[in-house]
């Protein structure tokens, strides 16, 4: 970290923004007072995706798209397969390939998840936020908390172990291709990730207790802690139950009232708007009926939780009652994120469980044709939330148009206004120190943002903090060195 | 009592190989299953010396090795570093002139190209990418032509002429502007013979020519070169180091 003075006051920058993905920098706007006037998430990246696929042939789209992102690919590369299954007029997958796809999925929400809580967020929930930069890291948290630490890395191995099994690779393998999948599992494979199913249950039972009891050892700070209110939006099963993989778009408002329910994903553009804001490379995405002011809206593990009726599997089903009973019907606290991402990640185990035990997944047919047509949208819960890709091809099969609306991207404004909250609380007025900036991070953290994703950069993820006075003078910058 | 014949000889690296009458030292290694890397060479087709890979010093001199007739007592040195890293370049060159995007490339794994460079032990294009401006044929519901990833080493206008009997490609242009062209009267595939079983697709050493009917379908894991590399591969019986589709 380093502080520079000026005539104009300090300068500090957090660069880089540690334990999440992606660049961004934090600019806060002071009054003549001193007094927090605006806070703004920038994000610096621009990845141009949506540009230079046009005019490549639709086929290798899946593949080249999960490129954005080293973290959730699996998430782009099925949200794209989805799309591309509709090009080759394939709604309905045979039982082998939606089973191998599904199985996939959650293999690759239990390691996202795992690697947040686990390797990103733990360390601030463990040590505090302001603790010692230098102890704020995995390593650290496995010589202090051994059993936590571990069972983070090995959940996290079991999802990657998964994921290579069926694409061939723990990151950017190929499985799904246009109308199905490529391959099923074999005998030997199912079987070794089976015998590792107890414990990766026990593990992930285990994962939603630390979370729950993290988040409710200082519950009144947890709760306050860059608070918002926001609505809540996401996919669920025609019954209302949590869908990862393929289901309707429902809509809470921030009361919990379902506003819209069962919307069709394949019509997302009549409901959601994206605004652009010249200081970020994110765009702004609202509900069209609320408009730009109001229409903002959450997604991910929170957003799932609290929109869902249920949840199909046993454990996280209990999970869940217990989380919505604690927060009488709806979470609005960022922090609960990590305990709602828990509460999935036992889910995802279950899921896993349940397609292990199922024939599907060694089948033999594996690819449908369709009529082909020349517009398609894959529509995806991914770790971080709903997924929408949306292509348009030539008569060639060359991609006229793409369109990508990322999880992150849903969050930008929930982000900007938790981070004007911690900073109202912990940086107005007072001296800029490392542990109040973390606060801004750990803010941003528990939204588990992937700004790389969202912008569609490459490398570690910087943020910068500014703070302007109100002529717009730069005052103070602090940086990092990361980690 | 007939005296014995001993076999033609050359050595490769020090090893004796031997040839028959006619053979190229590239003939005569692969028979013997030595690996000389190439890409523009494919048994079976007239020897085109155009991608140098294959250059070896002969009893001291330069040669292409596809091109270079075996004679007895020949001393041909292969797989030396200061051969390797002048093949290295080559490939670094390849990568550099055209736009070979591995990553999402469906021939990777499959790929030729990407196969030798990791034999050469191959870490970056060490030179400045050019990034040319090249078109895409994709007219043609099952073939795709991505000039993007083409070597011009003309093995398909070599396959469609000999083994097709249709002469469906050819090189035009000079230098950088060296190109694939399509003999139809757009200059498109979909109103050329093509056919997406041809071997001009077939024989293409990397992505260029595609078989757009079956797209991704080997799995990673099941690929030629997942997990025996190319100079591993060269059987010699058939000469066969190309990817097969």
């Amino acid at each position: 970290m380093k502080i520079s003075n000026k005539k104009t006051g300090k300068r500090v920058v957090i660069d880089p923004v540690s334990r999440v993905e992606g660049h961004g920098k934090v600019t806060l706007l002071l009054d003549e007072n001193n007094r927090l006037q605006e806070a703004r998430l920038h994000i610096v990246e621009f990845r141009g995706f949506e540009k230079f696929i046009e005019g490549r042939p639709y086929e290798e789209v899946a593949v080249l798209v999960q490129r954005l992102c080293g973290i959730c690919p699996v998430s782009h590369h099925l949200a794209a397969a989805k799309a591309i299954d509709q090009l080759v007029g394939v709604n309905q997958l045979t039982p082998t390939a939606e089973k191998i796809r599904r199985l996939l999925h959650y293999g690759q929400v239990l390691q996202s998840h795992a690697l947040h809580f686990f390797h990103l967020s733990s360390p601030d929930l463990l040590f505090g936020f302001e603790s010692d930069l230098h102890r704020r890291n995995i390593i650290e948290v496995i010589k202090d908390f051994p059993d936590i630490g571990r069972q983070g890395i090995q959940l996290r191995k079991f999802g990657q172990d998964i994921i290579q099994a069926i694409s061939g690779k723990k990151i950017h393998g190929v499985i799904a291709v246009p109308g199905g999948v490529n391959r099923s599992l074999d005998i030997s494979q199912r079987d070794t990730l089976r015998a590792q199913l107890p414990d990766v249950l026990e593990k992930s039972q285990k994962a939603v207790a630390i979370s729950r009891d993290l988040y409710l050892s200082n519950i009144e700070m947890h709760q306050r802690f860059g608070f918002i209110e926001s609505s809540f939006l996401g996919l669920v099963d025609s019954k209302g139950a949590l869908e990862l993989y393929d289901g309707n778009i429902r809509i809470k408002d921030q009361e919990g009232n379902i506003f819209q329910d069962q919307l069709d994903d394949n019509h997302y553009f009549d409901y959601i708007q994206e605004e652009v804001r010249s200081w970020s490379y994110m765009k702004f995405p609202f509900l069209s009926d609320l408009g730009i002011e109001k229409g903002w809206y959450r997604v991910g593990p929170l957003a799932r939780i609290n929109n869902c009726d249920f949840i199909s599997t046993p454990l996280a089903e209990k999970a869940r009652q217990e989380f919505i009973q604690f927060h009488h019907g709806v979470a609005q606290a960022p922090l609960a994120y990590h305990w709602a991402r828990m509460i999935e990640l036992l889910h995802c185990a279950e899921q896993i469980e349940t397609l292990l035990q199922d024939e599907d997944i060694l089948g033999n047919e594996l690819i449908l044709k369709g009529k082909a047509q020349q517009e398609g949208i894959g529509v995806i819960e991914a770790p971080r939330g709903t997924l929408i890709h949306h292509y348009k091809i030539d008569d060639e099969g060359l991609i006229e148009k793409a369109n990508l609306i990322v999880s992150t991207t849903q969050n930008n404004q929930a982000m900007n206004d938790s981070v004007r909250e911690v900073a109202q609380e912990y940086i107005d007025g007072q001296e800029i120190t490392e542990g109040a900036l973390n606060q801004i991070e750990v803010a941003i953290r528990a939204y588990d943002p992937c700004l790389s994703c969202a912008t569609h950069a490459m490398g570690k993820m910087p943020l910068k903090l500014e703070l302007f006075d109100h002529q717009g003078l730069l005052l103070d910058t602090k940086t990092k060195s990361g980690f | 009592m007939p005296q014995k014949i001993s076999p033609r000889k050359i050595k490769i690296d020090q090893q004796d190989i031997p040839f028959s009458e006619g053979q190229s030292i590239m003939e005569a290694a692969e028979q013997a299953g030595v690996y000389i890397p190439h890409l523009c060479h494919k048994a079976g087709y007239k020897a085109h010396g155009s991608c140098r890979l294959c250059t070896v010093k002969a009893s001291g001199r330069w040669v292409s090795a596809c091109t270079e007739p075996a004679e007895v007592g020949l001393q041909v040195e292969n797989n030396s570093s200061e051969l390797q890293s002048q093949r290295r370049a080559i490939v670094q060159l390849l990568f550099a002139e055209g736009n070979h995007h591995c990553p999402f490339c469906e021939k990777s794994g499959n790929c030729q190209l990407q196969a030798v460079a990791y034999s050469l032990d191959m870490h970056d294009a060490h030179f400045a990418h050019q990034f040319p401006h090249r078109t895409l044929d994709a007219s043609h519901p099952e073939v795709l032509l991505d000039r993007d990833r083409c070597i011009q080493c003309e093995l398909c206008v070599r396959a469609s002429k000999e083994h097709d009997k249709k002469n469906v490609f050819a090189l035009s242009g000079r230098g950088p502007h060296t190109q694939l062209i399509v003999n139809s009267e757009s200059g498109k595939l979909k109103d050329s013979e093509i056919e997406k079983d041809d071997e001009a697709i077939k024989v293409c050493p990397t992505g260029a020519l595609m078989n757009r009917s079956k797209p991704f379908s080997v799995p990673i894991g099941q690929r030629q070169f997942d997990n025996i590399p190319i100079d591993q591969q060269s059987t010699g019986k058939s000469g066969n180091n190309e990817a097969q589709p």
